[in-house]
């Protein structure tokens, strides 16, 4: 069951579009601002209220990178993995990260405190590796500083 | 030397808000427009100043414009897209442009709405540039504030609406039909054309897509003139460029130069090559070109003379390949991004890439055959151009046909010596 914030800010969505399944990934933008996730019960009522079928809406859900079908942690790490990282080294940030969360892309660790993802390019290849922790991005990045950058997150 | 685009960007203090733009000139352009000019007016001077698109593909921004219909008769409304997505891997320049001075951009924005006379103008963002959502938003806000948007702008007839979007992430989204696709809410998959987004393009209204860099060229040239946008340029094709070096440079970077300038000097803009590293070879304009070596360093960055030399401007952001990283799992790592992004839409991209990636790391691990490598010439002819729907899949070939061109004695060293002879890769 969606809550009445969420059904009003998906209304809203709606009222600035042409027809309701335009909103769809808005809608969806807003289940994850409440939730961090898109449940199986959430995409049949997103479904309802833009009038599409539930298998239409997961079709878009389950396109995009960063709409998560799944749990995350309360934090996710999203690191760069494309070309200019992999020059300058983002596979030694990911062994770190690794060993120190005991998770692989794709997991959570066990306190559900992070989700470790790949990331594309993050547009930042003058300091590269690059990763972002939610909404922060960290440039430069060496193994060494990783311990402490994720001491700022709970 | 002008540098336009970038004169007011400085790091070292915020983004012009509205009163600091305008005291450095800002919406000059636009006062002068909507009062001197009309729409025909600036799109002549676009198409006169040879101004080419800076997404990659780079198409004639006035020949683009040129297809919109005009007139009493022209559907409503018409829309103009800013493709923000900047996702190409290697490609940092629009992030400057728009982190750096985001008034230019809505200024850019107003002036080619004018020009094709859209109703609603929308920005669209990747995710992650925060910064730049949020100073797009200010910005945005500051110049409905001050009467440069929504209703009968400067006191005149003509209203424009500008929105920001902001994506949930896929490279797809950057193609111009898939962004008009994921804009619609629907999965980023590419359009048939014809029909061109000009006749039929968001909602089935006449649409135009044009990138950030090339948006932010406009007021500049409504101010200065085509001759002058001309002028800023070494070669046949106007203005300046954001070029940018990543990799094991001394100062990885990204500068604005006349467009035309060599490999080499852009390479010496980034300091020159990281203590004990050769340069070996270079992507010049983002993951989807061909690679360059040695012998092209005197090869001007303009769209005419990188193609003579076999390859493609692209976004102008070189990606370095350096003596000490191995050219095979520098193309499997590229080839993993494209397969990943690949939407899915046609069956080549599909099941073509993956298998592509695969084959690549066959040979990075030491495991692979002599019939891999004819496995890999083979795709890069059946993924090539002709074969697929849209780019993606022939962007990706590019890479790979020239590493197996120009970096051929590695991908053998791997089969004989039936490992990475280079060092230092951990996880594959």
């Amino acid at each position: 069951m969606l809550s009445d914030a969420e059904i009003t800010a998906i209304n809203h969505e709606i009222s600035l579009v042409p027809h309701k399944k335009a909103a769809v990934i808005e809608a969806l933008k807003v289940i994850l601002q409440h939730r961090h996730w898109v449940s199986d019960e959430c995409v049949e009522s997103v479904a309802e209220l833009l009038e599409m079928s539930p298998a239409e809406v997961d079709s878009v859900a389950s396109f995009y990178n960063l709409i998560f079908r799944k749990p995350v942690g309360r934090h996710v790490i999203h690191l760069c993995d494309s070309i200019s990282c992999y020059v300058m080294g983002y596979e030694e940030l990911y062994q770190a990260l690794q060993q120190m969360l005991d998770i692989r892309f794709g997991e959570t660790d066990t306190d559900g405190r992070f989700t470790l993802l790949p990331n594309c390019c993050l547009g930042c290849c003058d300091h590269a590796p690059a990763l972002m922790i939610d909404e922060d991005l960290y440039q430069d990045v060496k193994p060494g500083q990783l311990k402490r950058m994720l001491k700022k997150y709970s | 030397m002008e540098r336009p685009l970038t004169k007011h960007i400085s790091f070292r203090r915020p983004s012009l808000a509205l009163e600091e733009y305008e005291r450095t000139g800002g919406y000059a352009a636009v006062r002068k427009a909507l009062k001197q000019l009309t729409p025909e007016d600036i799109q002549q001077q676009v198409l006169a100043s040879t101004l080419k698109g800076r997404g990659g593909a780079g198409f004639s921004t006035g020949t683009k414009w040129g297809l919109i219909p005009m007139g009493a008769d022209a559907p409503h409304p018409k829309y103009l897209i800013a493709n923000a997505d900047e996702m190409e891997p290697g490609t940092f320049k629009d992030r400057l442009l728009l982190e750096g001075n985001p008034h230019q951009l809505i200024e850019g924005m107003i002036l080619s709405a004018y020009a094709i006379q859209a109703d609603i103008a929308y920005i669209f963002l990747r995710w992650a540039y925060r910064k730049a959502a949020v100073l797009l938003q200010q910005s945005i806000e500051e110049a409905y504030g001050a009467g440069y948007l929504g209703k009968h702008i400067l006191g005149g007839s003509w209203s424009l609406e500008m929105h920001l979007h902001t994506g949930v992430g896929r490279y797809m989204c950057g193609e111009e039909t898939a962004l008009l696709n994921a804009l619609e809410g629907k999965r980023a998959t590419p359009r048939a054309k014809p029909p061109f987004p000009q006749l039929s393009g968001l909602f089935g209204k006449p649409t135009i897509v044009n990138n950030v860099e090339t948006l932010c060229c406009i007021p500049h040239i409504v101010n200065n003139g085509a001759d002058w946008f001309k002028s800023l340029s070494r070669c046949a094709e106007g203005g300046t460029k954001l070029y940018g070096v990543s990799g094991k440079v001394n100062h990885p970077g990204c500068w604005e130069l006349p467009m035309g300038t060599t490999i080499r000097e852009l390479l010496h803009h980034a300091g020159g090559m990281k203590n004990g590293h050769r340069l070996k070879g270079l992507l010049p304009g983002g993951a989807s070109t061909d690679f360059l070596t040695e012998q092209h360093l005197d090869t001007p960055l303009d769209y005419t003379s990188v193609a003579a030399a076999g390859s493609r401007l692209g976004t102008g952001t070189i990606i370095v390949l350096d003596d000490a990283t191995c050219p095979v799992g520098f193309v499997h790592n590229l080839q993993h991004f494209f397969a990943q992004e690949s939407c899915g839409w046609c069956t080549p991209c599909r099941e073509g890439l993956p298998w592509v990636e695969k084959t690549l790391l066959s040979i990075e691990r030491g495991e692979a055959t002599p019939e891999d490598i004819e496995l890999l010439r083979m795709h890069t002819h059946m993924l090539g151009p002709g074969h697929t729907f849209c780019a993606l899949a022939p962007g990706a070939m590019e890479p790979l046909q020239s590493a197996l061109h120009y970096f051929m004695d590695d991908f053998e060293r791997h089969l004989t010596e039936k490992k990475c002879p280079y060092a230092n890769h951990l996880h594959r």
